[in-house]
């Protein structure tokens, strides 16, 4: 009894130090391609990441040095116009689907959102062309915001339906039991108590939309020097790394890793407040 | 069963006016036979289940109703109609009437929010806004129905905590959050916040069920010293506590209201054979 209790013990044992061994390795498989992607960025990008790559403008064929401060300034300006459009519909109807939506019409809009978000992003650039592009007879900064901002409304949308699902019915009830109206339970209650999480989903999306290329090729086109009009092509980091990668010079292909080093930081910024706001408990529920 | 004063029930003043002062000038005569809820034939059904089975019921002014019974036996959907919170489940169905002061709450005209305004409500579980801080929780009654005169917000915040019997506790902690007083303080808090609009009733469910015997005595002295100015109904599973502030209890069994009288009369000489079983123990 003793004997056979003992031996199903130790055999536990190796079992359980095999799962663990197991769930390691995935864990290191998740992480190295992240390990990998940084430490390949940094040895072919941070030579040539220096003050003038976020001042100066591309130089000709030929031509040493010279920056990307037009393109980082594009995709800036990008996100911004997505941003104008994304988050206010991406929000509102998030507050619909979580605080006014029927079962039924909350399923169809759900689908529909989930369907957007599988999109292929190159999909949003050929409607934009279609709809902007070919109607205004020119690419245009506008025309790359609007594909961009697209593709954050099911983003957000889902998450902040998410968070204000997490709020506690209780305080909507004790809100309206105030004789407080249902609007403004909404906005002044139940939004301002997951407002980290509203942020934090709304960062994902920036983060998630902000390296995107397909979107912007026909749409925002690119531009070798400043935009001074929105209605006007644009350079966006992406495209110049884009551009720059498929050239066949050495300089413009150490200009694309420094590019693409400035766009995953940037990224991981992005990630990294998102840490910072969800760090303390009461936004974890959230 | 209740006596119906319906027809001679609202000589007050305050039928109609939004915030009338709590302390009307009513004669003693008044006070006893004035009804702030006359509920006529009353049903509420959740889809197809019904949970209130044709209750009359006229609930007096300035004085506590306590409704006891078991579990699952409309006692919440009751008390939920009479500020039209149970609107927010969807798919509820009411049939009957209430009246408040003579008003009907269900009227085509009727703003739930109004409703709402004149009659307060406190929960089982005490639900302190958790972004706010105390002080913020006290006033967002006020604040998001437009009221923005520092003094009079000062003023109110004193008058409900004092109420409420938590000012000396939190005085100096105002800015704190709500949630980071216990859950006996966070329930007077919640009472306070629903003070501070200045109802005229006050519904509460369960408000003690949460709390240590301690916190519950203070919830109960504090609800005998409301009585004075407010109309208090009560939901309580507990016969004793019924039994300590209440001057009147209805009975409720399975969506009906079985026995409606004095507190005292209804728990030593139950006029109902299911009244009694259910006070001394025997079911429930
Ligand atoms: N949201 C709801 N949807 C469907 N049925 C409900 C809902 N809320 C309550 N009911 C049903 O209505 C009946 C009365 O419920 P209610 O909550 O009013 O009882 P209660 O007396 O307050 O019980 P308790 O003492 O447990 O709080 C119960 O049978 C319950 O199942
Ligand atoms: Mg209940």
């Amino acid at each position: 009894m003793m004997a056979l209790r003992h031996d199903n013990h130790s055999w536990r044992k190796i079992k359980s130090a095999l799962a663990s061994a197991l769930s390691m390795l995935a864990a290191v498989l998740v992480i190295a391609p992240l390990g990998l992607v940084f430490f390949y960025l940094l040895q072919k990008g941070a030579g040539s990441v220096n003050w003038h790559f976020f001042t100066q403008l591309p130089k000709p064929v030929g031509e040493a040095g010279g920056g990307m401060a037009n393109a980082i300034a594009g995709t800036g300006e990008l996100l911004g116009i997505a941003s104008l459009i994304g988050i206010p519909i991406g929000v509102l109807g998030g507050v619909y689907l979580a605080e006014y939506g029927s079962a039924r019409s909350n399923w169809w809009l759900r689908f529909v959102a989930d369907i957007l978000n599988g999109v292929p992003s190159i999909t949003w650039g050929v409607v934009v062309y279609g709809m902007v592009v070919l109607t205004f007879k020119s690419f245009s900064a506008y025309a790359g915001g609007l594909a961009l901002g697209f593709m954050m409304i099911p983003l957000i949308m889902r998450t902040t339906e998410e968070v204000l699902l997490l709020v506690p019915n209780g305080y909507r009830e004790a809100s309206l039991a105030l004789g407080i109206s249902r609007w403004k339970t909404i906005v002044h209650i139940v939004m301002k108590t997951a407002s980290k999480g509203i942020i934090t989903g709304i960062l994902l999306a920036l983060a998630r939309i902000a390296g995107e290329t397909a979107p912007l090729l026909f749409t925002a086109f690119g531009n070798r020097f400043w935009n001074r009009n929105l209605a006007e092509p644009i350079a966006a980091l992406p495209l110049q790394i884009f551009s720059y990668a498929i050239s066949p010079y050495e300089d413009w292909h150490r200009q694309a890793w420094a590019g693409a080093l400035v766009l995953v930081v940037g990224i991981f910024v992005i990630n990294v407040l998102v840490r910072f706001l969800t760090r303390d408990r009461t936004v974890r529920i959230l | 069963m209740a006596v119906n004063t319906m027809s001679s029930s609202t000589p007050t003043s305050q039928s109609g006016a939004m915030n009338p002062t709590p302390t009307s000038p009513a004669t003693a005569a008044e006070l006893v036979t004035a009804n702030a809820f006359a509920v006529k034939d009353l049903s509420i059904w959740y889809g197809e289940k019904q949970a209130i089975k044709n209750i009359s019921i006229d609930i007096p002014v300035m004085a506590i109703t306590a409704i006891i019974g078991p579990s699952g036996c409309g006692k919440s959907t009751f008390i939920r109609c009479l500020n039209r919170m149970h609107e927010l489940v969807p798919r509820t169905r009411v049939e009957g009437k209430i009246l408040f002061h003579g008003e009907d709450l269900y009227a085509a005209g009727s703003d739930p929010a109004m409703v709402r305004r004149r009659v307060g409500m406190v929960f089982q579980k005490s639900n302190p806004f958790p972004t706010m801080s105390i002080e913020e929780n006290v006033l967002v009654g006020l604040r998001l129905n437009g009221v923005r005169n520092r003094q009079v917000l000062n003023e109110r915040l004193e008058k409900s905590l004092r109420r409420a019997a938590l000012w000396d506790e939190v005085k100096n902690d105002l800015k704190k959050p709500g949630m980071s007083i216990s859950g006996g303080q966070q329930q007077r808090l919640c009472i306070a916040r629903a003070l501070a609009v200045e109802p005229e009733v006050l519904l509460m469910d369960e408000p003690c069920s949460a709390l240590d015997p301690i916190a519950t005595a203070k919830i109960e002295e504090l609800i005998r010293e409301l009585r004075d100015q407010y109309t208090i109904v009560i939901v309580t599973h507990n016969m004793q506590q019924a039994s300590r502030v209440s001057d009147r209890t209805a009975f409720f069994y399975v969506g009906e209201l079985i026995e409606f009288g004095d507190t005292a009369q209804l728990f030593n000489r139950p006029r109902e054979r299911q009244t009694e079983d259910y006070i001394t123990g025997r079911f429930g």
